[in-house]
C-alpha cells in the first residue's frame, strides 16, 4: 500500500517537473522555431511554423541595406572587449587596494562606492550624455570610446566581491613575501593576481557580456548613427513597428545566434563562480 | 591626495597647520607660489610641476569663457534668451546665441569640483614642499623623483593604482550624480519651456511631488504603491515558489536532478531582452498565445486576453512573468540552502505525527527565512530597481493619455521615461533621490548588521 502511494508521489512529482520544464523553456524554443520560418510577420495562424528554411539566417548576413548585423556584432566584440579590459583592471586595482593595504583613504572610498551603487543607474545616464557630449564623445568615430566609458567607469565602484575574495588569501603569504624583500607590485601581481584566478575569469567574462545584454545606455549614446549601434540596439529595432512584419524573424535568427555564445559564456562563468565562492586557499 | 599618511613612511605625516607654524617664510611663500619648497630643496621636477598645475588652474579660470565665468553664472544659471538684437553701426538684426543653462550648471559644477581638487593640491603641495625643506635641514637629501616612483611600486601603490578607477568614478558617475541631483532644484523640463532656460526652485519640485493634491503628486504616490506592492510580490512569491520547486527536485526519489535545474537554469544564461521579447509577442492580442486559446476553444472568437492592455491584467501578467525569470535565481541559491536543514527536526516533526505541508511551515520555512533574509532584502531593492522586466514586457503600459506614467510603471522606469521621453529632467532628479532615499535606508539596515562589514578584518 505505502509503496503504490510512493510511486503515485513519484509519477506525480515527476509530471510536475516536465510541465514546469516545458513552460519554461517554451518561449526559447518558440524563438529557435520560428527563427527556420519561411512565413513573414510577428504573428501566425499556427505554433508551429508551416515551412522551415534557412533564410533567416543567410538574410541577417547578406542584406545590409537597413541593418548591417555583422556590422553590429563586430562593434559590439570590440566594445565588449575594451570594456573588460578597462573594467577588469579597475576592479583587480580597487579590490587589492582595499583588501590587503591600509591607507587613509580608503574607507571613506568604500562609503563613497556604496552611496554611489545605492543610487538608480539610470538616474544619472542623461547627465553622462550631457557631459560625454560636452567632452565630444558623442559623434561619429568616438561613439564607441563613449560606451566602452559607460560601461567601465563606474566598475570601480563594483569590486565588493572581488575584494571578499582577495580578503579570503591569507595576509601570511603577503608578509612572508615582504621579508623576502619583493614590493608590494610584485607582491600584487605574483602572489594576490595568481591566487585570484577563478575571480577574474568570471570578472573578465561578466564584464565581456554587459554591452551584448545592454540596449538602454547604448540607444541612448548611438542614437540615430546606426553604423555604431550594437548588437541589442539591431534586435530591439527590429520589432519596431514599421520593422516587425519582415524582420520579426530575422529577429530570431539574431536572438539565437546572440543567445548562444552569451548562454556558453554564462554557464562556463557558473563553475568559476562556484570555485570563487569556496574561497581562495582550501584547507 | 593619498600623500598625507603614508604606511611604512618614517618621519610622522605633516599637517598644513603644522607646516606652517615650525616652517620658515619658504614655506609660507609656497602657499602663494606653489612649488617653492620644492625648488629650495632641490626638488626641481617635483616643484616645477607643482607651479605649472598652479599657472593651469589659474589660466582656466581666467579665460573668458573659463571657470569663473561659469562660477559667477552659476546662482542665475544664465538670463540672456537667444533672439535677434538690432545692431545700430551695420543696420541689421544680429542672432545671438543665448545662454544655455544646462551648459553652465554643468560647466559651472565642473569648476566648483575642479576648484576643490586645486584646493587639495594646494594643500599638497604646501606640506609636500615643508617636507622637503625639513629633509634636507636634517642633513639628508629630499626625496629625489626616482625614489619616490619606486615608492609608487610599493609603499605608496594604493596612489597608482586607486587614481585610475577613482578618477573614472569621480568623473563620470559622481560628477553626473551632483549634475542631476542639482536638476532636483530647478525647473528644467518641457513644462512652461524650460528646456534652454531654467532656474533654482528651492524645494518646489519635492513640495509638488509629495504633496496629494497636485497631479504629479498623485500620480507619484500611485507609482510609489505599485512599486512596493510589486517588490513585495516579486520578492516572496520567487522565493516561496522557488524554494517550493527546489524542494520538489531535491525530494530523494526524484531522479535526473541535474537536469531539471539545468532546464529551468538556461533561462537565466539567456539575454533577458531576448526572451522577454519573446514573451511579449507571444502575449500580444493576436499572439500565438490568444490565437492558441482560440483554436482550442477556451476563450470566445474575437475576445483576446488583454495580458497587457488592461490594468489589472498587466499587473498580475508582469508579476507572473517574473516568476518565469526569477524563479530559477531562486533555485541557484536555495539548493545549497535546503541540504544545510538540520535533518534531526523533520525525523523528531514526523514522530510526532506532522505532515508534509506541516513540515514545510514550521521547519523548512523558518530556516531558510533565517538563513536567507540578507538574500530577500538584497532582492527586494534589485526588484524595486528592477527596469528589465517592466521596460522589455509592457513599456509601463497601459497608459493613459494625460498621465505620465503607466500603470504598470515602477519609480526606475517612470524616471527613465521622464528623462529620456518626456525630457523632464527635474521630475526625474527628484524620483531619483527619493528611490534613493528608500534605497539607502534599506541597504544600511542590512549592510550595517552583516557580518561581513562588523568583523572585516576577522577572517584571518
Amino acid at each position: 500500500m505505502a509503496k503504490t502511494k510512493k510511486k503515485a508521489a513519484n509519477a506525480l512529482a515527476h509530471t510536475f517537473l516536465a510541465v514546469i520544464c516545458i513552460v519554461w523553456l517554451l518561449p526559447l524554443a518558440w524563438v529557435v522555431l520560428h527563427s527556420f520560418r519561411q512565413e513573414p510577420g510577428p504573428y501566425t495562424e499556427t505554433f508551429l511554423p508551416q515551412n522551415y528554411t534557412l533564410d533567416n539566417y543567410k538574410v541577417l548576413f547578406t542584406d545590409k541595406s537597413i541593418m548591417d548585423f555583422p556590422r553590429m556584432f563586430f562593434n559590439t566584440f570590440v566594445v565588449a572587449c575594451f570594456t573588460c579590459a578597462v573594467s577588469t583592471f579597475f576592479v583587480l586595482s580597487v579590490a587589492y587596494c582595499t583588501s590587503r593595504l591600509r591607507f587613509k583613504f580608503r574607507k571613506p572610498f568604500m562609503n563613497l562606492a556604496m552611496v554611489v551603487t545605492l543610487f538608480p543607474g539610470f538616474m544619472s545616464m542623461v547627465a553622462v550624455y550631457f557631459i560625454l557630449k560636452a567632452l565630444g564623445l558623442t559623434e561619429g568615430a568616438m561613439i564607441p570610446v563613449a560606451l566602452v566609458i559607460c560601461f567601465s567607469a563606474g566598475a570601480g565602484a563594483g569590486f565588493y566581491m572581488m575584494k571578499g575574495y582577495m580578503d579570503t588569501i591569507p595576509k601570511a603569504l603577503d608578509e612572508a613575501a615582504y621579508l623576502d624583500g619583493a614590493t608590494r607590485w610584485q607582491t600584487y601581481t605574483r602572489i594576490t593576481l595568481p591566487l585570484c584566478k577563478p575571480m577574474i575569469v568570471y570578472q573578465i567574462i561578466t564584464s565581456f557580456m554587459v554591452p551584448w545584454v545592454d540596449f538602454v545606455v547604448a540607444r541612448l549614446i548611438t542614437g540615430a548613427n546606426s553604423k555604431y549601434f550594437t548588437v541589442s540596439i539591431g534586435l530591439w529595432n527590429m520589432l519596431e513597428k514599421e520593422y516587425a512584419f519582415r524582420w520579426f524573424t530575422r529577429f530570431c535568427a539574431g536572438a539565437v545566434l546572440v543567445s548562444i555564445p552569451i548562454a556558453i559564456l554564462f554557464m562556463y562563468t557558473q563553475r568559476f563562480y562556484q570555485e570563487a565562492m569556496s574561497g581562495s586557499v582550501k584547507g | 591626495m593619498f600623500d598625507a599618511a603614508l604606511p611604512g613612511r618614517k618621519e610622522k605625516s605633516a599637517t598644513l597647520i603644522g607646516a606652517f607654524k615650525n616652517g620658515g617664510p619658504v614655506t609660507w611663500l609656497s602657499s602663494l607660489m606653489m612649488g617653492l619648497g620644492n625648488l629650495f630643496a632641490g626638488q626641481i621636477l617635483r616643484g616645477l610641476l607643482f607651479l605649472a598645475a598652479q599657472v593651469g588652474f589659474a589660466v582656466y579660470m581666467l579665460t573668458p569663457q573659463g571657470g569663473l565665468h561659469y562660477l559667477r553664472m552659476l546662482p542665475g544659471l544664465g538670463e540672456q534668451a537667444q533672439g535677434k538684437v538690432w545692431n545700430e553701426a551695420e543696420g541689421i538684426y544680429e542672432y545671438v546665441l543665448g545662454d544655455q543653462s544646462q551648459l553652465i550648471l554643468l560647466y559651472g559644477l565642473v569648476a566648483v569640483l575642479l576648484s576643490v581638487t586645486f584646493a587639495l593640491i594646494w594643500r599638497w603641495s604646501v606640506i609636500d614642499g615643508y617636507r622637503a625643506l625639513a629633509q634636507k635641514r636634517a642633513g639628508g637629501k629630499a626625496d629625489t623623483m626616482k625614489a619616490a616612483a619606486k615608492r609608487l611600486l610599493d609603499s605608496n601603490i594604493h596612489t597608482l593604482l586607486m587614481t585610475p578607477p577613482l578618477a573614472a568614478l569621480l568623473i563620470f558617475t559622481v560628477t553626473p550624480l551632483v549634475y542631476m541631483m542639482c536638476m532636483a532644484f530647478t525647473n528644467y523640463s518641457t513644462v512652461g519651456g524650460h528646456l534652454v532656460l531654467f532656474d533654482w526652485v528651492g524645494f518646489e519640485n519635492f513640495r509638488n511631488i509629495l504633496s496629494f493634491g497636485s497631479a504629479a503628486g498623485r500620480e507619484f504616490w500611485g507609482v510609489l504603491s505599485w512599486t512596493l506592492v510589486w517588490a513585495c510580490f516579486a520578492t516572496f512569491l520567487n522565493f516561496l515558489l522557488g524554494t517550493l520547486l527546489a524542494m520538489v527536485i531535491n525530494r530523494k526519489s526524484t531522479r535526473l536532478k541535474g537536469f531539471w535545474r539545468g532546464c529551468l537554469c538556461v533561462t537565466i544564461a539567456v539575454p533577458q531582452f531576448v526572451s522577454l521579447l519573446a514573451i511579449r509577442t507571444m502575449l500580444q492580442e493576436n499572439g500565438v498565445v490568444n490565437m492558441l486559446l482560440e483554436q482550442w476553444g477556451l476563450i470566445p472568437q474575437d475576445t483576446a486576453l488583454p495580458f497587457f492592455t488592461n490594468t489589472t491584467w498587466a499587473r498580475a501578467s508582469v508579476i507572473l512573468i517574473n516568476l518565469w525569470v526569477g524563479i530559477p535565481y531562486t533555485i541557484l541559491q536555495v539548493t545549497g540552502i535546503l541540504k544545510n536543514v538540520p535533518t534531526e527536526q523533520y525525523e523528531a516533526a514526523r514522530l510526532d505525527g506532522a505532515g508534509a505541508v506541516q513540515q514545510f511551515r514550521k521547519i523548512t520555512l523558518p530556516y531558510m527565512l533565517f538563513v536567507m533574509t540578507p538574500y530577500l532584502i538584497t532582492q527586494f531593492t534589485t526588484n524595486i530597481n528592477n527596469f528589465n522586466v517592466i521596460y522589455l514586457l509592457t513599456g509601463g503600459a497601459p497608459q493613459s493619455i494625460e498621465n505620465t506614467a503607466g500603470s504598470t510603471d515602477l519609480l526606475i522606469t517612470w524616471l527613465y521615461k521622464l528623462s529620456v521621453d518626456q525630457q523632464k529632467y527635474n521630475m526625474a532628479a527628484v524620483i531619483g533621490i527619493l528611490t534613493f532615499l528608500v534605497l539607502s535606508v534599506v541597504s544600511l539596515v542590512t549592510y550595517r548588521s552583516s557580518g561581513s562589514y562588523k568583523n572585516e578584518e576577522g577572517y584571518n
